[in-house]
């Protein structure tokens, strides 16, 4: 499995048109494809993803496109694709102030 | 041995019974449900309540500030703060504190008011860097990672898998090679701060446990000082042996606390569900499940406490532990399972805990020395040196 999410990008309408109540990680982006919210739909998730990519859509403003990864293992995939942006980037993705549950991320240095 | 509760450990079994019930399960309900940590405030809370209890930092030895309580009522403490759905690699969330890594104890004075003390606090986190990806049910000889002396510093090259935490930690204890030719002899253990150049978390390894995962470390040239070799030279492996051993007392403690409150939950269940016109449990198949059940949870149990009473009083407890391990991880297993079949459909959905149990329990035959392994340490002490 890679690392980083690299899937292609979606434009958001067709991307949630194409979800099912799945769990797994997702993220969204601007109108750039710039990274701006990292979530994940759990066991709590109301129609799993695409429950928790509509309803993050509508509150993030500038989100333009969406890709997901379907995983049981979402909450450790999560936090994973949390700790590469912030290795990435030095930040996390700008809507992610926004986190209900907010959890404790470690420190990664990923090859490549 | 005997297994009646004094006046004080029912005390104490009480409360800690009280405060996973009525504190730990009802914010737990309202969490994810591989959730692996509360939210700070509540945490915070909830550490100030074990305090007041007497409890926190219950494996800190009285001399460094933990409460003077025995193994015997440290485990039955263990088993009860298992029972409830993280429970089994975060018990009650880590609201009791820890004593860390057991190792420090042994740590130079130096160490202990650089990594132990900080630790103790609550300050500073650790991990156990073992295995490799080379192996690690026999890291003595599997182990890879080397280590060569340059001038006052060791420098590392090599890389860890499987390793917990090690994305949280501020440190961690790294095995590795610095004689190649002296097998389980050559292995001496570092203590590395993860700040350090050269140290690198790859990435987290997912497995069925998606809470307190593990991960992948890389060693590219990291320089360690010579000052922070714990234990001595090429005794490292003597160093990981003993807290294995050690760790598989509450190993096994928390697959039974699991065990009983799957049980506990399947009882309540079976009288009031009713299928072909009659409850579940008047059903001889049902009957069988929980009698198999309530035989499993007392042989881990009765195990696991002679483990526990042996390694208090002194004696050796290798064997006595493995069977421990061995006994309650395969035991909880089979409970976790039946409880589910009573369950049905409901034993399988993510609103119960069963299925985050089922996930972990499976686990538990692996880590910390796999049940094989566990049966080799049992068929090494029955035979002797021969079998070394
Ligand atoms: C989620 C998770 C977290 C972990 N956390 C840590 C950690 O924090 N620190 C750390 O150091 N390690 C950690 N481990 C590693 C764990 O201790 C090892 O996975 C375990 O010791 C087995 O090593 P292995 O996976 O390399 O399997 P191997 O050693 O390759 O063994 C494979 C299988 O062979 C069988 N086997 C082995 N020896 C014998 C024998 N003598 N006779 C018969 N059969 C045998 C067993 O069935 C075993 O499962 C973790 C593992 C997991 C899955």
């Amino acid at each position: 499995m890679a690392i980083r999410l690299t899937k292609p990008w979606i434009p958001l309408e067709e991307g949630i048109a194409g979800l099912r109540g799945h769990l797994g990680v997702f993220q969204l982006a601007d109108a750039q494809q710039q990274i701006v919210y990292i979530g994940f739909a759990g066991g709590n998730s109301l129609f799993g993803l695409r429950g928790e990519v509509t309803a993050m859509s509508k509150e993030i403003a500038d989100s333009a496109f969406v890709r997901v990864e379907i995983t049981t293992a979402y909450l450790s995939r999560y936090r994973e694709l949390m700790m590469i942006h912030i290795a990435d980037h030095g930040i996390l993705p700008s809507a992610n102030k926004l986190n209900k549950q907010p959890l404790t991320l470690g420190k990664m240095s990923p090859a490549g | 041995m005997n297994l009646n509760l004094t006046p004080e450990q029912d005390l104490i079994i009480g409360m800690v019974r009280k405060f996973v019930r009525e504190e730990i399960i009802p914010l737990e309900m309202n969490l994810d449900p591989d959730a692996d940590e509360l939210p700070a405030a509540d945490k915070a809370r909830l550490v100030e309540k074990t305090k007041e209890m007497g409890l926190y930092g219950l494996d800190i030895p009285p001399a460094y500030g933990g409460p003077d309580i025995d193994l015997v009522t440290r485990t039955l403490i263990a088993v009860e703060m298992s029972q409830h759905r993280a429970g089994l690699y975060a018990p009650c969330y880590g609201t009791f504190g820890g004593a860390g890594l057991a190792q420090l104890f042994e740590a130079t004075d130096d160490q202990k008011e650089r990594y132990l003390y900080p630790t103790l606090r609550g300050e500073k986190r650790g991990f156990f860097g073992l295995s490799e990806p080379s192996g690690g049910s026999d890291p003595a000889r599997a182990i890879q990672t080397k280590a060569v002396q340059d001038g006052d510093d060791w420098v590392i090259n090599g890389g860890k898998l499987w390793i917990s935490g090690a994305d949280r930690a501020d440190f961690g204890l790294v095995f590795a090679r610095t004689d190649s030719d002296q097998g389980r002899n050559g292995v001496t253990c570092f203590i590395v701060d993860t700040d350090t150049p050269g140290f690198h978390v790859r990435r987290i390894v997912h497995t069925l446990r998606s809470a307190n995962y593990a991960t992948e470390l890389q060693f590219e040239d990291m320089r360690v000082p010579a000052s922070n070799i714990l234990g001595k030279l090429n005794r490292g492996f003597a160093i990981a042996n003993d807290r294995l051993t050690r760790q598989r007392i509450p190993y096994a403690a928390g697959c039974i606390g699991v065990a009983i409150k799957a049980q506990e939950m399947a009882l309540e269940y079976v009288p009031q569900r009713e299928t072909f016109g009659a409850p579940l449990s008047s059903r001889q198949a049902i009957q069988w499940m929980l009698v198999d059940n309530d035989i499993d949870i007392k042989q881990s149990l009765w195990l696991t406490l002679e483990a526990a009473s042996k390694a208090e009083q002194g004696e050796v407890f290798r064997k006595e532990a493995a069977m421990a391990k061995l006994v309650a991880t395969e035991a909880g297993g089979r409970v976790v399972d039946r409880c589910m079949q009573m369950f049905g459909g409901l034993g399988v959905a993510k609103d119960l805990p069963f299925e985050r149990w089922f996930r972990e329990m499976r686990i538990r035959r692996i880590g910390e020395g796999p049940s094989e392994v566990q049966r080799h340490v049992i068929a090494r002490e029955l035979l002797g040196a021969s079998l070394r």
